[in-house]
């Protein structure tokens, strides 16, 4: 996957793979397979939302009790900041489809600063939870009489959180990858579809959180 | 050749559409709605993937079927929480204690 710059010229078709007839199919080829994978993401957390669902509605009074232990200034703030990334990796794409390759290496290490920022956030609420003991395991502790409903309502909340931070840990990675790439040049508006699938993941881990926080931090707060 | 390059102001559009979203689904979260409020915190959700998946997914203006493989992955998991709600919605109906 190798690339020249600008077009015309000799090898002005190194970077099509001999199997596409055109750039247009090779892009949504691209496309549609990073799709099919994200759909199998879809289904991977479905299940959690799932468990999520039959257990808070067995429990409703456990889970918004739960839900009061989280701390809605750092959700948010951390909402916003992962949907800033999202623009700012949107942003990085779009430099990718117009050729400028160095603006796009900038934004996207604006991604990883924005994705590194949720995770220390959302380390500190981690610490929190281990010190106030509501870890699940045998050190959980919550006055009540729900108390065993209430560690359930933790267990789908750090089975949740963590497997949407594993995601942005590699997310984060990937995004790494892909800046050393843009800053050497290697996107052009021709072929930029390893940068547009990796700004589809990022994404994807967004839709994520969009969806997790409302569900986790904000139940029946009035 | 570049396919279909969205204006920047787009991008900070849905932008400021997502953060002002962000502040009505905190801000519904306390009001007493009864159990509409989930529905409410949902719908908002919805809304806000939606905008993601059309802007800053590119599905708008993307091959056709990119919208038919995301919306039968949305099939199934519809399927799924449907069939377990049939399932522990009427798991009481028997009488048979403990079920």
């Amino acid at each position: 996957m190798s690339e020249g710059h600008g077009s015309g010229g000799h090898g002005a078709r190194a970077d099509l793979a001999h199997h596409f007839d055109s750039y247009e199919q090779q892009k949504d080829t691209a496309t549609l397979g990073m799709w099919t994978f994200l759909v199998t993401e879809i289904l991977f957390f479905g299940g959690l939302f799932a468990a999520y669902g039959v257990y808070r509605a067995s429990f409703p009074a456990a889970f918004r009790a739960g839900s009061h232990e989280l701390d809605i200034a750092l959700g948010g703030f951390n909402t916003v900041v992962l949907i800033a990334s999202s623009l700012t990796m949107a942003l990085a794409v779009r430099g990718g489809q117009t050729g400028k390759g160095k603006l796009a290496a900038a934004l996207l290490g604006l991604t990883m600063v924005l994705g590194t920022v949720f995770l220390v956030v959302k380390g500190f609420e981690y610490h929190h939870k281990f010190v106030e003991h509501h870890v699940p395991g045998p050190t959980f502790h919550f006055e009540g009489p729900e108390a065993n409903h209430v560690q359930m309502f933790f267990v789908l909340y750090f089975a949740l959180t963590s497997l949407h931070a594993l995601h942005m840990v590699i997310g984060i990675l990937l995004v790494g990858y892909v800046a050393k790439r843009a800053w050497s040049g290697a996107y052009t508006p021709r072929n930029y579809n390893f940068l547009e699938g990796t700004g589809l993941y990022w994404h994807f881990v967004d839709l994520v959180w969009i969806f997790l926080f409302p569900l986790l931090y904000l139940i029946g707060r009035h | 050749m570049p396919a279909h390059v969205q204006p920047v102001r787009v991008y900070f559009g849905v932008f400021a559409a997502l953060m002002a979203l962000t502040a009505l689904t905190v801000g519904a979260a306390f009001v007493n709605l009864g159990p509409a409020n989930t529905f409410v915190a949902l719908a908002i959700a919805v809304v806000k993937s939606t905008l993601v998946i059309l802007y800053f997914m590119h599905v708008k203006g993307n091959t056709k079927l990119v919208p038919v493989v995301i919306l039968s992955g949305v099939f199934f998991l519809l399927l799924l929480f449907l069939l377990l709600a049939a399932d522990y919605g009427t798991r009481g109906w028997l009488g048979v204690p403990g079920r």
